[in-house]
């Protein structure tokens, strides 16, 4: 990235509820020295002001459910140096992913009171299933830190650094008491990517699964041990359905439970 | 205390008698002394270890129910005071921080400068150190201060921490320190070791010294010897623990089974039930993996280097050039049993395993040490099984 002049950025909304993005704004304390550090300067939510492309970096939230959005995001890659998406909607389809373990048709007959004006795809997918991705911000918010410490990254030209390993890590590095066994609460944390810092688990509260499936996550035996404690099926089901439905691992899990 | 070592054993004094409604007065002598007092608290569902401003933190009339992957706490409907098992988090946390600035740096006019943390490290004094954690900061002192690489942040701790022992008479359904001969009696040096004799219509404690600075706390107090017939009393509470061991596990032939046994069937069969999430070693009193982290501004004018706990089975724990070494959740359940029980001979001359049972009670989905290891110690050595570990 050339030194002479800040890096432009620009952020982009499919269909999300823009909470991701909206963490950028969240940074607040932080958010000066954003705008220090790079030229944000196609950004609808904050400003009206906006720049022609290209970007030398794009924020890309939300996942793909319209024919148009599906052409769009191949014009905001082709305007990006760097594309990096934000949040469980663009890495994974997010909460509206549950249409693909559906028929699309039957809720749009249910909702609109006009059905035949809905044009819309079939399943929500994530932006790279459509193009190519430079990095993946995960999350149901994404986490702001790890919004700063990627952006932090792109600026100095290095490799981000986001964990790898599960939730139940950062629980027990917090000294959170583990919900599952001493609750009895039915947790995702050991098959969830760390990175929110386990912020359920710190209020007694079972994990959801937000930041999307760990590395290799054995969401069988997860599954398994809750129906042997005598977890209903649809249970199973609900609880690998959330903001991160259509990620392969939770995916396929909740499919073998529907039956 | 000191380091092992430099610990001045006192002359051979009887105990001293306290009442349990008086042994706040212990906490206050340790607090007045400069000590952050940290002891078994109850949170959350659980006994933990935090910071205790007075015995009125302790989880009086509490106890634990301890089985795989079940934990949970319920009145005892007495006012005991340290009438349970191992609590949820091990010492470590404390000596061996989970997360820890290392150092900063700061860039100024285009000059790099290391900023220095001038805060003294703080001199816990822990209140209930049990003895299998007493011998699981033991081994901690070998691996973190003891050899030729010392952490100097653990041994600035270490080197400063009051311990006060118990002598456990309450172990849990998980808990086997008489098979690896760390419990439940405390047999290693402590500042003070501590008997709680509940039953019978009783309810006492005795406080004897391990060290000079132990018997400089007894002396305050200021307390009259304990009788015979109450050492004998608290005494066979400890005794009746020693039969109530929720585990066992034969360790006889189990270093060099696990050692021989690299592709044992078993190593897949736990595997399958394995969520690699890391509770087991995070719980561990023994397990002292960690990693580093660097965090830069944004702004490019100041980084600082984090120390965080890590653990042997994360894949990317063994992340090399090219991959990690330890792909397989497999090859990452044997690594840390067969560190646990055979290759920390090798290392340290002693096992990794206490006895305390936390992997055992805080796995999600209850995978039992013992169980594993005694199948694998079983076992009838396979063909093939002595040949080189492969993933």
């Amino acid at each position: 990235m050339a030194k002479t002049r800040k890096p432009t950025l620009a952020v982009w909304k499919f269909a999300s509820c823009d909470g991701c993005q909206l963490s950028l704004l969240d940074c607040e304390d932080e958010l000066l020295e954003v705008a220090a550090a790079v030229d944000i300067v196609n950004f609808v939510e904050a400003s009206r002001a906006v720049a022609k492309g290209p970007y030398d970096i794009s924020l890309v939230e939300g996942s793909i459910t319209t024919p148009h959005d599906a052409e769009r995001i191949h014009r905001v890659r082709r305007s990006s140096k760097l594309l990096v998406t934000i949040g469980a909607c663009a890495t994974a389809g997010g909460i509206q992913a549950l249409r693909n373990f559906g028929n699309v048709k039957e809720y749009t007959s249910i909702v609109y009171a006009s059905p035949q004006y809905i044009e819309t795809l079939s399943k929500s997918t994530p932006i790279s299933d459509h193009v190519f991705v430079d990095f993946e911000l995960r999350g149901c918010p994404i986490n702001k830190y790890q919004l700063l410490e990627v952006l932090g990254a792109l600026v100095h030209g290095r490799r981000p650094v986001t964990p790898s390993y599960g939730v139940c890590v950062e629980c027990k590095r917090r000294g959170h008491v583990c919900v599952a066994v001493a609750g009895g609460t039915p947790c995702l944390g050991p098959v969830t990517n760390a990175g929110c810092g386990a912020l359920c688990p710190g209020f007694t509260r079972g994990c959801y699964g937000c930041f999307g499936p760990k590395p290799m996550p054995n969401t069988s035996a997860l599954a398994n041990y809750w129906s042997a404690g005598g977890m209903k099926r649809l249970d199973v089901v609900r609880a690998f359905r959330g903001f991160n439905a259509s990620a392969e691992a939770f995916r396929r899990e909740s499919e073998l439970h529907d039956t | 205390m000191t380091t092992q070592g430099a610990a001045q054993q006192p002359d051979a004094r009887p105990p001293a008698f306290l009442e349990p409604e008086h042994f706040d007065d212990v906490i206050q002598i340790l607090r007045r002394r400069g000590y952050r007092t940290i002891g078994p608290t109850r949170r959350d569902g659980a006994i933990v270890y935090d910071e205790i401003e007075s015995a009125q933190d302790l989880p009086v009339g509490w106890t634990d129910e301890q089985s795989p992957g079940r934990y949970r706490v319920r009145p005892r409907g007495d006012h005991a005071l340290f009438a349970y098992a191992s609590a949820a988090h091990a010492w470590k946390r404390f000596l061996h921080p989970p997360n820890l600035q290392l150092w900063r740096a700061q860039r100024t006019n285009g000059h790099v400068e290391l900023v220095a943390d001038s805060a003294p490290p703080p001199r816990y004094a822990f209140v209930g150190v049990r003895a299998c954690d007493l011998e699981a900061i033991r081994r901690l002192d070998q691996v973190m201060m003891d050899g030729p690489y010392v952490d100097h942040v653990y041994r600035a701790l270490r080197r400063d921490a009051f311990l006060v022992a118990v002598n456990c008479c309450d172990p849990s359904g998980t808990c086997f320190c008489v098979s690896m001969g760390t419990g439940p009696r405390v047999t290693g040096l402590a500042d003070l070791v501590l008997t709680e004799m509940v039953g019978a219509g009783r309810h006492f404690l005795t406080l004897a010294a391990g060290t000079a600075s132990g018997q400089e706390v007894l002396d305050e107090l200021g307390r009259r010897a304990a009788t015979d017939e109450e050492c004998r009393l608290a005494d066979a509470s400890v005794e009746a623990a020693a039969q109530n061991m929720g585990r066992s596990l034969a360790v006889d032939g189990l270093r060099e089974a696990l050692a021989n046994s690299p592709e044992h069937p078993r190593w897949e069969h736990v595997s399958k039930r394995c969520l690699t999430c890391g509770s087991c070693t995070l719980s561990c009193p023994t397990c002292f993996c960690s990693t580093v982290e660097d965090v830069t501004a944004l702004r490019g004018d100041a980084t600082e280097r984090r120390r965080l706990w890590d653990t042997c089975f994360s894949v990317e724990f063994s992340y090399l050039h090219g991959g990690s070494v330890r792909l397989s959740p497999r090859s990452r359940y044997r690594q840390w049993l067969t560190h646990k029980f055979s290759t920390w001979h090798d290392q340290f001359g002693v096992g990794g395993c206490v006895g305390c049972g936390r992997c055992i009670t805080w796995c999600p989905v209850g995978i039992d040490v013992t169980e594993e290891a005694s199948v694998i110690r079983q076992a009838v050595p396979l063909p093939g099984s002595t040949g080189p570990m492969t993933e």
